[in-house]
C-alpha cells in the first residue's frame, strides 16, 4: 500500500512490470520488492525445503525470502533478490521453487511431512536400500529442493571486469562512510566510496533522523553535492564490496545495467578489483530476527525494513502493524508509521523497564509467542508470563537487535569478538591490514557515533598515508545509547525459524546439539544453517546463540562460523567476463592463415595457435582422403607447410656455445658456422624437456628451435639455468618466434622449388644453413627435415610471410605439389619415427626414446646426473617402438599393450600407444608406442587394447622408423 | 622476379569511440638490446643513450630506448650502427603496436591492465599483461598510450581493446 507524500520514488515516472505473468505498476526508484508491496503482493516465494509461502523480510542484500528469477532477452537470472532489483519499464520476474504456482505449490506437502524432514534427515532416511540413492532418492531430493533454475543456455549477456586504484577505499555510504570519504577527499587523497544501494545515505535515508537540525536526507544531499565537486573522489553506487584479499585488494560487484532495459554493449555487471592503500569498512549493521512459532509467515519482517519501505519507497506492507523488539530502534519505526497515518496496534517489548510510547500500547516484559496466517499474517499471540492474548494484525516488525556487518574483516582469517554490552560480535582491530572499521560496523549505533567514527577513521587513514587532516566540526546528530535485553528465541514445541533461506529452525539446531554436532561448524553443516545465498546474514548469530543455549556454553565460547568471500552473491558471468567461448584465451594466427582459409582448410588449435589441419580438394569428402593425398604429394613431389609456430630463440654472446653445451645433452660448441644440429634437452630431473635443432649463424650467434608446445617452457628453462647456475656467462637469449615466418618445403622436388623461389640453387648440405635473399628480402634458409624427405625451411620477416607462403604454394602447384596440413605432417613424421610431445610427454628419458647415445660422455649437462639414477634406464623401462597391426584395422593412441594371452589387468599392461596414423605409403596404420624392453622385442606380436573405443588388435613390434631407415632421402 | 609484399599485422582502420581512438601504428624499426652481464654501461656509452631503468623510456635523437624486461630494452628508431657488448636482435616484425589516445584511454585500459595508471606521464613504460597477452605499455601522455604485443595476437588484442572501449562508451552514453 502506497503512502502519499512519503518516499524517494519518482511519482512522475510510472513504470509497468510483470511478476508471475501479472502486470503491475510501480515508480522509478522502486525496487521489485517495494513495488510488489505497493501492489499488496504478500507471498513472493516459497521456502527451500518445506515450500512454505514466504514474504519480503528485509530491504537489503541480505534478503533470504524474496528470491526471484529475472527474465531478459539473453538471460534467466535465478535467485535475484527482489530487494536489490530496481524496477525498470518492462521488467519481467518470476517466483521460483514452486509447482505449479506460487499460490498452489504441491510440494508444500513437505511442510506436512516436516517431522520426517528435520536436520540431517537425508543422512538417516535414504540409507536403504543403498542402490536407490543414485537412481531415485537423490534425483527426487534435488527436484524438490533448490532455488531458482538456470536456463540451460549460454549467458550471452555483456559483462565486464575492471581494475580500480585509490589511496583510500571507503566501503559503505551511510553516515560513517560519507563522513569518512568526505574528510579524506577534502584532504586531497584519492578516495573510492562504494555503496551497494542505488543511492548513498544508508540508514539516513531509511530513518527520519535529523543532522544539524535538518532532515538527514538533506544533509546527505549536501555531502553528495560537495563530493561531486571533488575530482579525487569516485563514488561507486550499486557496488557491493564482496571480498577482502591480500595487499589491499578488494573484489566488488557493480550492477551496471541490471536496473535498466538492456542496451548494446552496456555491461549487466562489472566485477571490480579495487586496490587501495588503506580502507575503511563502514558497512553498517544488519537487524536480526527473534525466533518464535511460525515467525516465517508472510507479513512478519524486520522492523528496520518497515522504516526503509516507508521512508525510501513510500509503501507499507499492512494496515495494522505490531512491533516486537528488544531495543529502542524499533520505536523510530513505530513513530514514523504513526506519523504516516498507519495504525501501530502494539509494541511488544520483552524489556520489563521499556518506556511507554504515545499513540500505541506497549506490552512490557512480553513476547510474541506465535504467528498465524499461512498466505499472510492475520494474528499474533502475545505472551506475558503465563497469560496469552491474541491480536489481529497484518504485519509484524521484528527486531532482535543489530549485528555489525563485519564480514569483510573475517576474509583473511580474522575472528570477531563478542561484546556483551551489544549482545553482538564486533570486529577485532587489524583483522585486515590497512583497514579500519567505523560506525555501526564497529558497534557504534548512534548517528553521532557513526559520524564521529567516520571522521576519526579518515583522519587515522590520512595519517597512515602521511597526510595531516584538520579537525572539522562534526555535524550535530542523535547520540542515544544502545540498550538491549538479548532475546534469541521464544520457547515453543513447534517450529521457529532461524534461517529462512534454508528452512532451519531452532529445533534443528537443538537436534544437532543432541546428536553430538555441538561445534558451531558441525552444526552449520548438519543443519545447513547459513549455507543459503544469504550466507547466514540473517540467522548466524541467533543460531549460534540457540546452539550455545542447547549446549550450556556461552556465546563467546561457541564462536562463529567463518565468513568467507563473497559477502554477497557474485555471478560467475561477471567474474569470468570476456572469457566465454573464443574469449577464453588469446588467438595466435599465422601469416598464412588467410591463404589457408581461402583454401577451406579447417583449423585446429595447437596451444594458442591456429594451424591448418588439411587442405581439401574438390571431390574429397573426408579428412583422410586429403591427408593421404598430401602425404603422397610430399613423398612424390613437394609440399609446403607453415612451421612458424615453432619456438625460435636467438642466442648471442661469447659464452653461447658453452651455454648450449650445458643445456643440451649433446655438444654444440664444436658445430661449424653455417651448420645445424639436432639437440635434446633434459629437465633437471633427467627426463626429456624438449628437442629441436640449433643453427650456428655466426661465431657467437645461434638460433635455437623448440617445439611449438614448449616454446615458452624452454625460454623459461634457459632463463632459469642462466640466472641460477651461470649468471656471469656472457650470453643472452631473446625470443624471435614472432619475428619470422618460416615454411617447411619437403619432398623430392624441394630443391627445385627452393631454386625457383630464390632464383638460384640453394647449395646447402644436409643440416646446413645460410642467409639468403628471397625475392629482394633478407631471409634465412635451413636444410632440415621433419618428413624424411629432402627438406628445407625458409624464413622471412613476418610481414612478408603471407606473400612468401602464397608464392611457394603457387610454385609448388606447378610441380605437382602444394600445401600440406597438420594431419599429413603428423603421418609423415610417424612414418619416419620422429618424436613430438606425444612421445616426450614429461615421463620419458633419453634412453626410453632410444637417444641415450646423444647424452655426451665428455661433458656435463643439465639433467645428466639425474638421468643416470637407477631406474632411469634399462629393460624394465618402456622403450619407443613402432607397431604395425597384423590385420587391416584401425588402432588408436592411448591404447595399452598386453602380451598375448595375458589377462587384461592394469598390472599386465606392458606399454601404451602415443601416436597413430594411416600411412598411404605403406598402406597400413602405424603407431609409435612405448613397450617394456621394447628395443629387444622387435618382431614380437603384441596385443593392442583400447577399452574406451573397443579396439583389440594384434600388432607386430618394429623399430620406430618405418620409412627410409637409413636416411638416404634426407641427405640426397 | 617481383619483390615480396609486406603486410601489416592487421590493416584495420582507426576506431573512435567516446572521443578515444584506437589505431594500428605503422611498423617501426625495433631492435632488442640485451647487454651481456656487466656490460650495461658500456652499451649505453656506445649507443650514446642512457640504458633505461625499469619502467623508463629514454629518448634521444628521435630514437627511444624502452625498458622491456630484465636486462633488455627495445630501441625504437634507427638500428644501432656500432658493435655492442650485447645481444642485438631485430624485433620489428615480432610486435604489433596499437595506440590508444583520448579521454577514455585510461578507463578502457582499466578493463585490460591491472596497473595503477592514475598519474602516469611521458617517459614511463610498463612490461605487463593485456588480459592474457604480453604487453609493453608506453606512456605518451596521461591519456595517450602505445601498446605493444605479440604480432600473432594482434587480432585478439585489437578485439579486446575495442570491446573495452565499447563498454566504456556505453557507460559514458548513460550520463551524456
Amino acid at each position: 500500500m502506497r503512502i502519499d507524500s512519503k518516499g524517494r520514488i519518482d511519482r512522475s515516472r510510472p513504470l509497468t512490470f510483470v511478476f508471475d505473468g501479472t502486470s503491475y505498476a510501480g515508480f522509478k526508484g522502486d525496487t521489485l520488492a517495494s513495488a510488489l508491496m505497493a501492489n499488496n503482493v504478500r507471498v513472493v516465494g516459497r521456502s527451500f525445503k518445506y515450500h512454505r509461502p514466504r514474504g519480503i523480510l528485509t530491504a537489503g542484500s541480505e534478503e533470504p525470502n524474496a528470491l526471484v528469477e529475472v527474465l531478459g532477452p539473453s538471460n534467466q537470472t535465478p535467485n535475484t533478490r527482489a530487494t536489490m532489483q530496481e524496477l525498470f519499464e518492462g521488467l519481467v520476474a518470476r517466483s521460483q521453487n514452486r509447482w505449479p504456482s506460487l499460490g498452489l505449490d504441491l510440494l508444500e506437502v513437505n511442510d506436512l511431512a516436516a517431522p520426517f524432514l528435520s536436520a540431517g534427515f537425508y543422512y538417516k532416511t535414504f540409507m536403504w536400500p543403498r542402490r536407490l540413492w543414485e537412481g531415485l532418492y537423490e534425483p527426487l531430493i534435488r527436484r524438490a529442493a533448490g532455488l531458482g533454475r538456470l536456463s540451460g543456455k549460454h549467458d550471452e549477456g555483456t559483462y565486464e571486469k575492471a581494475w580500480a586504484h585509490c589511496d583510500l577505499l571507503v566501503i559503505g555510504a551511510g553516515p560513517a562512510g560519507l563522513m569518512a570519504a568526505l574528510t579524506a577527499a577534502r584532504a586531497g587523497v584519492d578516495v573510492i566510496l562504494c555503496d551497494e544501494s542505488s543511492e548513498p545515505g544508508g540508514r539516513l535515508l531509511s530513518d527520519e533522523g535529523a543532522i544539524d537540525g535538518l532532515p538527514a536526507a538533506d544533509w546527505v544531499a549536501g555531502v553528495l553535492a560537495e563530493m561531486a565537486s571533488l575530482p579525487n573522489l569516485r563514488l561507486m553506487t550499486r557496488t557491493t564490496v564482496t571480498g577482502a584479499y591480500d595487499d589491499g585488494t578488494f573484489g566488488a560487484l557493480e550492477r551496471v545495467g541490471l536496473h535498466r532495459r538492456p542496451r548494446p554493449n552496456l555491461p549487466r555487471e562489472c566485477f571490480w578489483r579495487i586496490v587501495a592503500k588503506r580502507s575503511i569498512l563502514a558497512a553498517g549493521a544488519l537487524e536480526r530476527a527473534i525466533a518464535f512459532e511460525n515467525n516465517d509467515r508472510p507479513g512478519v519482517m524486520m522492523a528496520s525494513a518497515l522504516s526503509t519501505y516507508l521512508n525510501r519507497y513510500g509503501v507499507v506492507p499492512g494496515k495494522r502493524i505490531a512491533l516486537f523488539a528488544n531495543t529502542d530502534s524499533a520505536r523510530n519505526t513505530a513513530r514514523s508509521l504513526m506519523a504516516a497515518g498507519v495504525e501501530v496496534a502494539a509494541i511488544i517489548d520483552p524489556r520489563e523497564d521499556a518506556a511507554e510510547e504515545p499513540g500505541t500500547t506497549v506490552h512490557r516484559g512480553a513476547v510474541v509467542a506465535r504467528a498465524r496466517g499461512r498466505m499472510g499474517l492475520r494474528e499474533i499471540t502475545i505472551r506475558k508470563g503465563a497469560s496469552e492474548t491474541r491480536l489481529s494484525v497484518d504485519c509484524l516488525g521484528v527486531s532482535g537487535g543489530w549485528n555489525p556487518t563485519l564480514h569483510l574483516t573475517c576474509h583473511m582469517n580474522g575472528r570477531p569478538r563478542w561484546s556483551a554490552d551489544l549482545a553482538a560480535f564486533v570486529p577485532n582491530d587489524g583483522a585486515i591490514p590497512g583497514m579500519l572499521v567505523a560506525g555501526a560496523a564497529n558497534g557504534s549505533f548512534s548517528t553521532h557515533g557513526c559520524l564521529a567514527a567516520g571522521a576519526e577513521a579518515a583522519r587515522a587513514s590520512l595519517a597512515a598515508l602521511g597526510m595531516a587532516a584538520p579537525m572539522a566540526a562534526l555535524p550535530q546528530a542523535e547520540d542515544a545509547p544502545y540498550a538491549i535485553a538479548p532475546l534469541w528465541q521464544v520457547p515453543t514445541k513447534k517450529r521457529a525459524w532461524l534461517d529462512f533461506a534454508n528452512d532451519v529452525t531452532t529445533k534443528d539446531v537443538a537436534l544437532s546439539a543432541q546428536e553430538g554436532f555441538t561445534s558451531v561448524e558441525h552444526m552449520k553443516r548438519y543443519t545447513t544453517q547459513g549455507m543459503a545465498p544469504d550466507q547466514g546474514k540473517n540467522s548466524n548469530v541467533a543460531a549460534l546463540a540457540v546452539l550455545a543455549d542447547a549446549t550450556g556454553r556461552g556465546i563467546p565460547e561457541t564462536g562463529t562460523t567463518t565468513f568467507r568471500p563473497p559477502f554477497a552473491p557474485v555471478s560467475i558471468a561477471a567474474m569470468g567476463a570476456g572469457g566465454r567461448g573464443a574469449g577464453f584465451a588469446p588467438q595466435r594466427f599465422l601469416t598464412s592463415d588467410r591463404a589457408s582459409r581461402d583454401r577451406h582448410a579447417p583449423m585446429i588449435e595447437a596451444g594458442l595457435w591456429y594451424r591448418p589441419s588439411y587442405f581439401p580438394k574438390p571431390g574429397e569428402t573426408t579428412w583422410r582422403e586429403s591427408c593421404d593425398r598430401e602425404v603422397m604429394m610430399v613423398r612424390s613431389s613437394v609440399g609446403v607447410t607453415d612451421v612458424s609456430t615453432l619456438g625460435k630463440i636467438d642466442i648471442q654472446g661469447p659464452d653461447a656455445g658453452r651455454f648450449l653445451d650445458f643445456v643440451y645433452t649433446n655438444t654444440f660448441s664444436t658445430l661449424p658456422v653455417g651448420r645445424v644440429r639436432y639437440g635434446l634437452m633434459l629437465r633437471e630431473d633427467g627426463h626429456v624437456l624438449d628437442d629441436g635443432t640449433c643453427a650456428r649463424l655466426g661465431e657467437t650467434h645461434w638460433l635455437m628451435t623448440t617445439t611449438t608446445a614448449a616454446a615458452g617452457l624452454v625460454m623459461r628453462h634457459l632463463d632459469f639455468v642462466h640466472q641460477a647456475f651461470c649468471a656471469d656467462w656472457q650470453v643472452r637469449f631473446t625470443s624471435v618466434t614472432e619475428g619470422w615466418a618460416q615454411f617447411a618445403v619437403a619432398g623430392p622436388r624441394a630443391r627445385d622449388l627452393i631454386t625457383s623461389a630464390l632464383g638460384r640453387a640453394p647449395g646447402l648440405p644436409f643440416m646446413g644453413c645460410s642467409d639468403v635473399t628471397v625475392q629482394g628480402i633478407a631471409g634465412r634458409l635451413f636444410r632440415i627435415s621433419f618428413s624424411g624427405e629432402e627438406g628445407y625451411e625458409i624464413a622471412v620477416p613476418t610481414r612478408y610471410g603471407e606473400a612468401l607462403f602464397r608464392d611457394l604454394i603457387a610454385r609448388a602447384e606447378t610441380m605437382g605439389g602444394g600445401p600440406y596440413g597438420m594431419e599429413a605432417l603428423n603421418v609423415l613424421r610417424i612414418e619416419k619415427g620422429f618424436i613430438t610431445h606425444a612421445e616426450i610427454h614429461g615421463r620419458t628419458t633419453a634412453c626410453d626414446i632410444g637417444m641415450e647415445k646423444m647424452v655426451s660422455a665428455k661433458k656435463d649437462c643439465i639433467g645428466k646426473a639425474a638421468a643416470a639414477r637407477p631406474g632411469m634406464t634399462g629393460p624394465e623401462r618402456e622403450q619407443l617402438v613402432g607397431l604395425k597391426p597384423l590385420t587391416d584395422s584401425p588402432i588408436t593412441a592411448g591404447a595399452h599393450l598386453f602380451a598375448q594371452g595375458a589377462e587384461l589387468t592394469r598390472e599386465n599392461s606392458a606399454g601404451y600407444v602415443t601416436s597413430v596414423g594411416y600411412s598411404p605409403l605403406l598402406k597400413s596404420h602405424l603407431a609409435l608406442a612405448f613397450l617394456k624392453n621394447g628395443r629387444a622385442r622387435h618382431g614380437e606380436t603384441i596385443r593392442l587394447v583400447d577399452r574406451l573405443r573397443d579396439i583389440d588388435v594384434l600388432c607386430s613390434v618394429t623399430g620406430p622408423v618405418f620409412h627410409d631407415p637409413e636416411g638416404e632421402k634426407l641427405r640426397a | 622476379m617481383p619483390d615480396l609484399i609486406a603486410k601489416p599485422a592487421l590493416g584495420h582502420a582507426p576506431l573512435t569511440l567516446a572521443g578515444t581512438t584506437l589505431t594500428e601504428e605503422p611498423q617501426a624499426r625495433i631492435t632488442a638490446i640485451a647487454p651481456f652481464p656487466g656490460q650495461t654501461d658500456a652499451v649505453a656509452r656506445a649507443l650514446g643513450m642512457a640504458f633505461p631503468a625499469p619502467g623508463q623510456v629514454v629518448e634521444s635523437g628521435g630514437r627511444s630506448l624502452v625498458w622491456a624486461g630484465r636486462d633488455i630494452a627495445f630501441l625504437i628508431g634507427d638500428a644501432p650502427t656500432v658493435a655492442l657488448a650485447a645481444s642485438v636482435t631485430d624485433q620489428s616484425d615480432a610486435w604489433v603496436t596499437l595506440a590508444l589516445r583520448g579521454p577514455q584511454a585510461v578507463a578502457a585500459l582499466a578493463r585490460l591492465v591491472s596497473l595503477d595508471l592514475r598519474r602516469v606521464q611521458a617517459g614511463q613504460c610498463f612490461r605487463t599483461g593485456l588480459n592474457h597477452m604480453p604487453l609493453v605499455l608506453i606512456v605518451e601522455d596521461a591519456d595517450r598510450f602505445r601498446l605493444m604485443t605479440f604480432r600473432s595476437m594482434a587480432q585478439t588484442a585489437w578485439h579486446e581493446v575495442q570491446d573495452a572501449l565499447e563498454k566504456v562508451a556505453a557507460r559514458a552514453a548513460l550520463t551524456a
